[in-house]
């Protein structure tokens, strides 16, 4: 005893030596970026560090575009058979295309990830179905949601970067199915990055990005009247928020002036695009990916035995721009609209 | 204003920091010194271009006048006058009265022979203002990071900052500043209510003894810190609260961008569990 208390200066030396490198090396070191976006002195601003910039700009790299391809000659529905999305493209334009999305979706794999190499025409993989179905979701996004994708639009990369599933999708996830003392209703208190790790319901996606959950949570009168939303609901908006946040790699105040968070006229324009995101990832998960779950195996299923679905971080992968706001649409407007009637 | 007969014992001469015996002298209960006249004169000076700012604000409502710091474009530059520039001079006379207000009470110290607690004590308050206006803002590269002085718009900024981080209660060090603020009232209010119960007797019974007080605390948790130590953990617990306070401002963007729950990472990393 005498020994250990004789130490104990020198033991508590050790740790807080311990501590601080530990909390140091969980550091960013300054100078930091910042960038307002209210009026000064309200505490709106973006606080960036440029190491971390470095490193989402380095993940954000992009594919050069495959060489221009001539308008002329037979259009693709005649050259070839069973192409019902692509038909009105000239067979040019058509292999361009089919190159470019090996290039974007199975660099890996090559073409016969989605096609019988004997016979291209077959519908028999799966994933030939599924890629008609995005090509379709893609067309749909770049002119019925120009509110959010402007005239930056999408490609098949802006999602899959190379990978045949994309890195950022999600499932519904129920929570713990465990009863009593650890009963987990909410799906919270497991750490998930879809929620930057924070204690929030980690699922706020089924109710809010695929169901009818409103995000409306905030009373709109000084003094409640009537009792407001259940606390559930404040919780599983927030989670969203958490998601949008990091998903976009920007803070609170890029939409929002927190002192009345609902208050449209003291919020900053980027909550507008990010409302018609909302919509469109609603639109997108209910109209074309989750109807995906019957032509998906049974290992494409998330345990719930839904599709893989899409949110906020699919396209944006921590960018609030994504792909840092490149248009690779302008390089395949043809291809990625759907034809001219 | 009248002097107690004794008062006179303790207004001596000396002790002065600066100035010699220029302004070693009192009005009425007020010890003035140097640093009396600063205080005074820092003080006059940044309240009455508070009041200037408001009378150039828009509104006279106590609640709603804010002061704003410049634009984050100014950096660490100056700023016009009615583009925060107001707020930048009013920040060196705070920092200049408060300073002196420090000051002031070393001499009184020095003047009574006594320890310098009181004004350390209140060093601590001071160095967590400049922390906020001034430290941050330096760390993060303009004065435009600096709080507004306003009733309402201070609480605007205290939450988009919190905001910034998305779970401002993720923050390691705003979680020991909480936990300290909590023990602070805490041992206060045991503190507190044990001196009276043992020196405000009902009228007719004896006032007890600090012996009482100690017993009282060994019979109920085995150990009484004693007269003297509850002073000092007091004095420790509270400022720890100002200092943690301090520390869990200035982390968040010149050392942490992200999310605070983010930050957590390490200990979901630590490789007993991962």
């Amino acid at each position: 005893m005498k020994t250990l208390l004789s130490h104990a200066p020198r033991l508590g030396l050790a740790f807080g030596v311990a501590l601080a490198a530990g909390l140091l090396a969980g550091c960013e070191v300054p100078p930091q970026k910042s960038e307002q976006s209210g009026y000064r002195g309200t505490g709106m601003a973006q606080i960036t560090s440029p190491e971390t910039l470095e490193k989402i700009a380095a993940a954000n790299g992009i594919p050069e575009a495959q060489p221009d391809a001539d308008d002329g000659g037979p259009r693709a529905k005649e050259a070839y058979q069973n192409v019902q999305v692509l038909g009105h493209l000239s067979e040019g334009q058509f292999l361009r295309v089919m190159t470019a999305i090996t290039e974007w979706v199975s660099p890996e794999q090559g073409c016969a990830y989605c096609h019988n190499v004997e016979n291209l025409a077959d519908d028999s993989l799966y994933t030939k179905k599924v890629s008609r179905r995005m090509l379709q979701m893609t067309q749909a996004i770049n002119t019925q949601w120009t509110s959010h994708v402007a005239q930056t639009g999408v490609t098949c990369y802006t999602c899959h970067r190379g990978q045949p599933v994309p890195a950022n999708i999600w499932f519904s996830d129920k929570g713990a199915q465990t009863a009593g003392f650890a009963a987990d209703p909410s799906g919270q208190n497991a750490p998930a990055k879809s929620v930057a790790y924070s204690s929030l319901p980690r699922d706020p996606f089924t109710s809010l990005l695929m169901g009818k959950g409103q995000i409306r949570v905030n009373g709109v009168e000084a003094l409640a009247g009537k009792p407001g939303e259940p606390i559930q609901s404040a919780e599983s908006t927030y989670a969203l928020m958490m998601h949008m946040s990091t998903g976009l790699g920007v803070n609170c105040t890029f939409c929002h002036n927190s002192r009345a968070f609902s208050d449209w006229a003291q919020s900053p324009p980027q909550r507008v695009t990010a409302w018609h995101g909302i919509q469109m990832v609603r639109g997108l998960n209910n109209d074309y990916l989750e109807p995906l779950r019957t032509t998906y195996p049974a290992e494409r299923l998330g345990p719930e035995g839904d599709a893989p679905k899409a949110y906020c971080s699919t396209c944006h992968a921590g960018v609030n721009k994504p792909l840092g706001g490149v248009s690779m649409l302008k390089d395949y407007l043809k291809e990625l609209s759907p034809p001219k009637p | 204003m009248a002097m107690l007969s004794f008062e006179k014992k303790y207004r001596v001469r000396g002790g002065t920091l600066i100035g010699g015996d220029l302004f070693d002298f009192w009005v009425g209960p007020f010890y003035v010194g140097f640093f009396g006249v600063t205080t005074v004169l820092f003080a006059a000076l940044g309240t009455a271009l508070i009041f200037y700012g408001a009378s150039q604000g828009g509104t006279w409502n106590p609640w709603q006048i804010s002061i704003a710091p410049p634009d984050l474009k100014y950096g660490l530059g100056l700023a016009p006058l009615m583009e925060g520039g107001l707020w930048q001079i009013i920040t060196v006379c705070a920092i200049g009265a408060f300073s002196s207000w420090a000051l002031r009470e070393v001499e009184i110290c020095r003047k009574l022979g006594m320890g310098y607690h009181v004004p350390f004590a209140f060093s601590v308050a001071i160095f967590a203002y400049v922390t906020l206006v001034v430290i941050r803002p330096v760390l993060l590269g303009a004065w435009g990071h600096g709080f507004p002085y306003g009733i309402f718009s201070h609480l605007d900024w205290v939450s988009n900052v919190g905001y910034q981080y998305l779970h401002f209660h993720y923050n390691p060090a705003h979680m020991i500043a909480v936990t300290f603020f909590f023990t602070t009232t805490m041992a206060l209010a045991l503190h507190g209510s044990l001196i009276l119960s043992a020196s405000n007797p009902k009228k007719g019974d004896v006032m007890k003894t600090p012996e009482h007080e100690n017993t009282f605390f060994r019979d109920a948790i085995g150990y009484s810190i004693g007269a003297l130590g509850i002073h000092r953990l007091g004095l420790f617990l509270a400022l720890s609260a100002g200092f943690w306070s301090a520390v869990c401002i200035v982390i968040s963007g010149p050392f942490w961008t992200r999310s605070w729950p983010e930050w957590w990472g390490w200990w979901l990393e630590l490789p007993i569990w991962r």
